[in-house]
């Protein structure tokens, strides 16, 4: 039985179901309340949702049980007394401490728990960045999306952010430092294009068989990088288009990248009215489509940063995703073939594997 | 002492109380009031610039108040979210 944590526009729902059928609704919760993300940390069991209510703020709350009494986590906001607030939450992932989780969020910030995610803190070094009021957001706001943690060297971190690049840590974030060698921002004039800060990454995922290489969906643009985010190259070769969001790596494969393409920044719906999702094992040399049984006409998707998730690794590998359509599709084979989990629901905003 | 109104979730928050007898001389003062009453509430109004959240809107006596708006013993405020949304 394969549990989803379905994050949409109009709450979270707990989806379950087995790779191949569709799945069964679970449990609902924070009715009517935009949820960004939500994960379950396989250490503790616990789950994890980011929710960011238009009235009262952005909130992350925690829960054993998806359908029971969910619980606000303390710490989750900016210092008091200044000029900013924090705007939305983007992501939450499990550090390499016990109990150690970052989350990311809007306006490029990282919080870091180490009680399992009842209470948080602001990263001060990375909020006090000089070239802070120099950063400016993406369309979806100044985003901390992704967070790559190293396995089993919990002092070494890349971020990623849009529009602000991506970010290095060796000493757990007591010190920061670009990673964008290689990076073209095509939106920008190219006379601009070596200085501009203005770097809209769209995802970021390690390789955790080979932690120095990593892979990048860029605003135009799928990179990899070999020296741990120090340098990219360009690897959207053979792609119908090298703008999307969303990216999985298989955990046992470094080699692996999985992308969703969309046509492009001015219209972010899937190419040619077909819905495919686009598989490397050769660290992005070719790119090949998996879409048996996806949609494949007259289909005009948009599948969001985070609402692409996996489990497990290799032949038996599950892929899960959703569009703002609200339909979410499964496949237990690595992506070679795919059915609808859900259909009808909200827009989705993500979709991780619990 | 000023009454404030809250609805649900608001007054979960603040004890399962729709109703809170609170000092102060401005509105944020009585936010800052309640806020240390019931810790539950706090982030839920006012932000982190102990700014009224944009879609949170703050009723003195039925006209719209802000954060400075002046406070008479016995007024009511109402806390409601505002007619937005998606």
């Amino acid at each position: 039985m394969t549990e989803l944590l379905v994050g949409t526009k109009k709450g979270l729902f707990a989806l379950r179901g087995e790779p191949g059928s569709p799945f069964e609704i679970a449990a609902r919760a924070f009715a009517g309340e935009p949820v960004e993300f939500a994960c379950r940390d396989p250490r503790s069991g616990r789950y994890l949702a980011c929710v960011t209510s238009a009235f009262y703020g952005p909130k992350i709350f925690v829960t054993d049980d998806p359908a029971g009494e969910w619980e606000q986590a303390q710490g989750v906001e900016l210092p008091e007394g200044g000029d900013t607030a924090l705007v939305r939450l983007w992501t939450i992932v499990p550090g390499e401490e016990d109990d150690l989780l970052y989350a990311g969020g809007d306006p490029g910030v990282l919080f870091e728990s180490r009680d399992g995610g009842l209470t948080w803190e602001l990263n001060m070094p990375f909020w006090e960045q000089p070239t802070r009021p120099e950063w400016n957001p993406g369309a979806g706001g100044m985003c901390l999306h992704s967070i790559a943690t190293w396995p089993g060297d919990s002092s070494r971190l890349a971020v990623g952010i849009s529009a602000v690049g991506v970010w290095l840590s060796d000493d757990e974030g007591e010190t920061w430092r670009h990673g964008n060698r290689g990076l073209v921002a095509r939106y920008v004039p190219e006379e601009s294009r070596e200085e501009t800060l203005a770097l809209c990454v769209h995802n970021l995922h390690r390789a955790p068989a080979q932690p120095e290489r990593l892979f990048m969906q860029f605003h135009g643009g799928v990179y990899r990088s070999d020296d741990a985010g120090e340098s990219w190259i360009d690897i959207g070769a053979g792609l119908p288009s090298d703008f999307g969001f969303p990216m999985v790596v298989d955990p046992a494969d470094p080699n692996s990248a999985y992308v969703i393409p969309l046509v492009a920044d001015l219209d972010r719906v899937t190419p040619e009215g077909r819905v495919r999702v686009y598989e490397t094992r050769d660290a992005g040399a070719s790119w090949t489509a998996r879409g048996e049984g996806l949609p494949a006409r007259e289909a005009y998707l948009t599948i969001l940063r985070q609402a692409f998730g996996g489990s497990g690794s290799g032949p038996s590998m599950e892929l899960y995703f959703g569009g703002t359509s609200g339909d979410v599709f499964g496949s237990g084979d690595a992506g070679a073939t795919w059915s609808a989990a859900a259909t009808r629901l909200p827009p989705v905003h993500s979709v991780r594997v619990a | 002492m000023a009454v404030v109104r809250l609805r649900a979730p608001l007054s979960e928050l603040a004890g399962g109380k729709r109703e809170h007898e609170l000092t102060g001389a401005t509105v944020l003062d009585v936010l800052r009031r309640l806020e240390q009453e019931n810790p539950a509430i706090a982030g839920w109004i006012l932000d982190e610039r102990a700014t009224i959240r944009q879609h949170i809107n703050v009723f003195v006596n039925g006209e719209r108040g802000r954060e400075e708006t002046i406070l008479a013993a016995d007024d009511r405020i109402h806390i409601l979210p505002s007619i937005s949304g998606g």
